[in-house]
């Protein structure tokens, strides 16, 4: 395979600008799908705690739907089938108007598949947690709302920074995906740049290693979460 | 006697070995008598050059003729039997596929400019087009000057999005640019209102009209924005791979059956595109058909 290198095409004009406009991107949709991940899916983790047989069916329902498409096929239901079933004037906002489109579409469609797995985490967590803490706490005289806010759901969190660091290292890789509905992020500026220059290798070590140095900041930060939220004495929550 | 089957068999190894000389210069014929089968990469949506038509089969105009080639390379290095592997192919993979030894020809719409001949080499013309709008009727946009403030889509890592891209710098036009993946996702774009443009090779266009619901309600306008000549991507520096190519191409200009070929495509062709023979292409036929 005869291949011809020139790693020199990265530092070029206008190249070097799509990296960082990529970069840029990926950034911004991973960090706003994280936040309506994190937010929906705690919320809906809960729901199917509850001891209410409703409340744990809409949070099996969602998860189920969620959790059940391939994230490809929701970037295409969203971007394709979700506008025409929107009322005419909605719908023609969201195609024509709306700032943005792909990149909001992406947000919402990464941040509610990512929901549904980080549901299921804060699930799991809660679970973990003896049901003795749970009589306890009701037994002090805390209303359900109390004891999930001041017992249940901080517990929980700690037991699942594990995991969750895992769905947040994942929203970034996800956002991947939004290249097919037009967002241009790194990755898909990688491929522009393939297609300008045809320095692929080139062009796709640059995207692999700022994905790294994404991720690695990403870790770096859990840890310092960790190791903050640690409460002592408590056998295998912040386990070193 | 088992001496006498081993001095055989030996014998048999040596001569079996033997290939033609020139398949020897060759690294892809090499690989493909090696492999015993030929990869061809083909567009899925490329109506009619290459498509998925009904029940799912790849056919096109590009396809017939890769298809004469193969059997060409069939006859060259005398082989019983070649498969073809067909491979499905965008216009961002279709270069590194090609580069890597994945696929030994590319057969589909792919324009032949300069900057790809750097990592892949074409064979013989086989289409003329260039970059042009496809529009809804009734919409106004005559030209790319009346996408001032609209939306167009533009199929990434395509000569027409360099072109429209350019065309609109140079003009000093605003257009906002809605990119995808492929044909189809440009003209379900168009068609639900999102963009008010897609661009792409006219012929492309036609192709798309002819297949959608309802062909009287768009129209392909606009000045030619782009010269976009179609040819088979080789492998680079495979000279004797191009010139089986070149031959069959060469071969069929000269006997008339390339035009018989386009006229089952394209005039009216199954999707109905009713494009007659252009008088550029005509010549471009018969300055090709190279004589032995």
């Amino acid at each position: 395979m005869s291949y011809n290198w020139n790693w020199g095409v990265l530092l070029q004009d206008p190249y070097f600008g799509w990296v960082w406009s990529g970069l840029g991107w990926t950034c911004a949709v991973a960090v706003a799908a994280w936040v309506i991940a994190f937010a929906l899916g705690s919320v809906i983790g809960v729901l199917r705690t509850l001891p209410n047989p409703t409340a744990r069916a809409i949070g099996a329902g969602y998860v189920e739907l969620f959790r059940n498409i391939p994230l490809l096929m929701q970037m295409f239901l969203w971007y394709f089938v979700v506008p025409e079933l929107l009322p005419r004037d909605v719908g023609f906002y969201v195609k024509k108007q709306m700032p943005l489109p792909e990149y909001w579409t992406a947000v919402v469609c990464l941040g509610l598949y990512t929901s549904a797995r980080v549901a299921e985490q804060v699930r799991s967590g809660i679970n973990a947690i003896r049901q003795g803490q749970r009589y306890a706490a009701l037994a002090l005289g805390l209303t359900p709302v109390q004891v999930y806010r001041y017992v249940l759901v901080p517990v929980s969190y700690r037991i699942i920074i594990p995991p969750l660091t895992s769905e947040f290292l994942g929203v970034f890789k996800n956002s991947s995906l939004a290249l097919t509905i037009g967002v241009l992020e790194l990755t898909a500026q990688a491929r522009q740049i393939e297609e300008y220059t045809f320095q692929g290798f080139e062009a796709f070590t640059a995207a692999t290693v700022l994905y790294c140095v994404i991720t690695a900041i990403v870790m770096g930060l859990m840890q310092v979460v960790e190791s903050n939220s640690r409460i002592p004495g408590m056998i295998s929550l912040g386990a070193k | 006697m088992f001496k006498k089957l081993l001095v055989a068999a030996a014998a048999v190894a040596l001569f079996a070995g033997v290939t033609p000389a020139d398949a020897q210069d060759s690294p892809t014929l090499k690989r493909i008598k090696e492999r015993g089968s030929i990869s061809i990469g083909h567009r899925e949506a490329s109506v009619p050059f290459a498509y998925i038509g009904p029940g799912g089969k790849v056919i096109g105009y590009s396809i017939d003729l890769c298809m004469k080639i193969v059997d060409d390379i069939k006859k060259e290095l005398k082989m019983d039997k070649l498969d073809v592997k067909l491979v499905p192919v965008t216009p961002q993979t279709r270069i590194p596929l090609l580069a890597n030894g994945t696929i030994d020809m590319e057969c589909g719409s792919t324009t032949n400019n300069l900057t790809r001949s750097k990592q892949v080499d074409y064979l013989a013309v086989t289409f003329i087009t260039g970059t042009k709008l496809l529009v809804k009727k009734g919409s106004g946009i005559k030209e790319i000057e009346d996408l001032k403030g609209k939306s167009i889509g533009l199929a990434l890592g395509t000569t027409n999005e360099k072109a429209i891209k350019a065309a609109a710098e140079q003009l000093k036009i605003d257009i906002k640019y809605v990119m995808v993946k492929d044909h189809t996702q440009g003209w379900l774009n168009l068609e639900n209102g999102r963009t008010d443009a897609y661009a792409t090779d006219d012929v492309l266009l036609y192709g798309l009209v002819a297949k959608s619901k309802n062909p009287k309600d768009w129209d392909v306008v606009g000045r030619f924005l782009s010269y976009d000549p179609y040819g088979f991507m080789v492998p680079r520096n495979d000279s004797e791979f191009r010139l089986v190519g070149n031959r069959t191409l060469a071969d069929l200009m000269r006997s008339g059956e390339m035009q018989k070929i386009y006229d089952k495509w394209f005039n009216p062709g199954p999707d109905k595109i009713n494009m007659p023979i252009s008088a550029d292409l005509k010549k471009a036929f018969e300055i090709q058909a190279l004589p032995y």
